[in-house]
């Protein structure tokens, strides 16, 4: 692990403020030198050892990273393989190699092999609480699941961290993780303490 | 939709509907009256849809009862889009609101823009396993909304009119009274929590025309003396976080990218655009503009370079025009 991490919070749209809240809590309780920024500018990407994709719309936050040109940032730290991710919902839509969907094109970033369906739960009131089982957790972990995607197929180094039944809702691949869950909205730190261990 | 083990799967609860409010923020919400307009708006990059038949400035052009949305088009919609598909109940009107959530829509908007339904009550939220957002024009609406049920707040605003007054009003005057609340003492506060519990009290007294004491129920099933309790837990929190605890958006009169940043820079976790842009002369680039104005609305720059060339915006309307018994915002309590 890096001396002194900075830990960006993508802040576009969606449950920024969330996941700011819990990486700082998680250095605090950890007594880990580090810290948690807002990045709003491809500059602020610069400084980062690690980024964190908060859940969100996937095709709004697509749009503005395009547009922003923080996409092609973002990519190309990933080409370099000298940055970690961790996406929730959207943001795990957004690592995902490839995309089900007929109706919508967004920019994937494309860092994990594995495809992904969006809102593949269902609707609204299909949303979902439940505890689930995590590997190397030793307890189970109660996860929120709002228009969740789900991960429908893992190929290459892309490892199953946890599933819904038959349904992968979790996985890894070297830097990156992907949750279809809000472990932002939740007290348990448990997933992003995993998170900062990965760097 | 899969198979899934559903049994041990929890629904609708509390966290889940703030949730899906939290997923909104930062993002700009559009009402939309066909499935074309939808598919603008979700490629404009929307953030979710309001499925309404008029928008309300139609709605304020036409007079008459305005009521829930055609479910025929609510249900295009929701085929045709795959961000979130919210939808307009009228005050009150819980089936309207029973309706919506059959159809398979996202978040229902108990609305002020359509005629009111019930002179006494506010739908009851917490029932619904889908969540709502609701207009305030004060910390006493947002707060007893909020006791009802409601996962998100929004300004009321004065919908229909493309003039932003209102809705900054709204917005002020919910943020100063966060900020009052900040040094009162816990016998200011459950007083402030009685004192927004009396609407409860004297629609009590007018349907019985009888006095109300502390074990008399006067909302579905809560009696006054828990109403006062739990509003009073609200103040509490919404004190100590020194903002509302749910998100809080704005609507009402946004119609461009430095109204909806101005209202972002005044505090709103996003905006509602309603009129603001299908009644505009260039839908789709207002709407994205928008869009990029709520993303950095913190960017004068950015502002300046969004806001060239749109073509030209809604008309508007100066609020002292308007009748006072014409006024949206009046609706409700």
């Amino acid at each position: 692990m890096v001396a002194i991490v900075t830990i960006g919070v993508l802040s576009l749209q969606g449950a920024v403020s969330e996941h700011l809240a819990s990486m700082n809590r998680v250095f605090q309780v950890e007594k880990q030198k580090g810290k948690a920024i807002l990045v709003r500018q491809p500059q602020d990407i610069d400084v980062c050892d690690a980024l964190i994709i908060p859940g969100g719309e996937s095709t709004t936050i697509s749009r503005i990273l395009v547009n922003s040109g923080m996409h092609d940032v973002i990519s190309e730290r990933i080409n370099q393989n000298n940055i970690a991710i961790m996406g929730t919902c959207a943001g795990c839509v957004l690592l995902a190699k490839e995309l089900i969907d007929t109706k919508t094109d967004l920019r994937l970033l494309q860092a994990m092999d594995m495809q992904v369906e969006r809102n593949a739960f269902g609707r609204q009131k299909e949303s979902f609480e439940k505890s689930i089982a995590i590997k190397s957790f030793t307890t189970p972990y109660n996860a929120v699941f709002i228009r969740a995607p789900i991960i429908t197929k893992v190929w290459g180094t892309c490892k199953v961290i946890a599933t819904v039944g038959k349904e992968i809702v979790m996985t890894r691949q070297s830097n990156y993780l992907a949750l279809s869950f809000h472990p932002e909205l939740a007290d348990d730190l448990r997933i992003h303490r995993y998170f900062l261990e990965m760097l | 939709m899969k198979e899934f083990d559903l049994s041990r799967m929890r629904h609708g609860t509390d966290l889940i509907k703030k949730g899906f409010s939290k997923m909104q923020k930062g993002g700009v919400i559009m009402d939309v009256t066909t499935a074309e307009q939808a598919k603008i708006a979700e490629k404009s990059g929307a953030v979710a849809v309001m499925a309404l038949e008029r928008v309300p400035a139609d709605i304020r052009a036409h007079g008459g009862v305005a009521r829930m949305a055609d479910p025929t088009i609510i249900k295009q919609i929701i085929d045709l889009v795959s961000i979130p598909v919210m939808a307009k109940a009228r005050i009150g009107h819980f089936v309207e609101a029973q309706a919506l959530e059959a159809l398979g829509v996202d978040m229902i908007d108990e609305s002020e823009v359509l005629t009111p339904a019930d002179p006494f009550y506010h739908i009851d939220k917490r029932v619904f396993t889908i969540p709502f957002v609701c207009g305030c024009r004060n910390l006493g609406e947002a707060t007893r909304r909020i006791w009802e049920g409601a996962a998100m707040i929004r300004t009321k605003g004065e919908a229909g009119t493309g003039n932003i007054i209102e809705a900054i009003r709204h917005q002020r005057m919910v943020t100063s009274m966060i900020r009052a609340i900040k040094t009162m003492q816990t016998i200011q506060l459950r007083k402030l929590a009685e004192e927004y519990c009396q609407n409860y009290v004297t629609s009590f007294k007018t349907l019985t025309n009888q006095e109300v004491d502390e074990k008399t129920v006067v909302f579905d099933s809560s009696n006054y003396v828990t109403i006062k309790k739990e509003m009073y837990e609200i103040l509490k929190e919404t004190k100590e976080l020194q903002r509302l605890p749910v998100v809080n958006f704005a609507a009402g009169g946004i119609a461009t990218p430095a109204d909806a940043a101005i209202m972002m820079q005044l505090g709103s976790d996003g905006v509602f655009v309603g009129s603001g842009i299908f009644k505009s002369k260039n839908p789709e680039k207002r709407a994205k503009a928008i869009v990029e104005a709520v993303a950095h609305f913190d960017e004068p720059g950015k502002i300046a370079e969004v806001s060239k060339n749109l073509g030209d915006a809604m008309l508007g309307i100066e609020i002292s025009t308007i009748p006072k018994e014409q006024l949206l915002q009046e609706r409700g309590w």
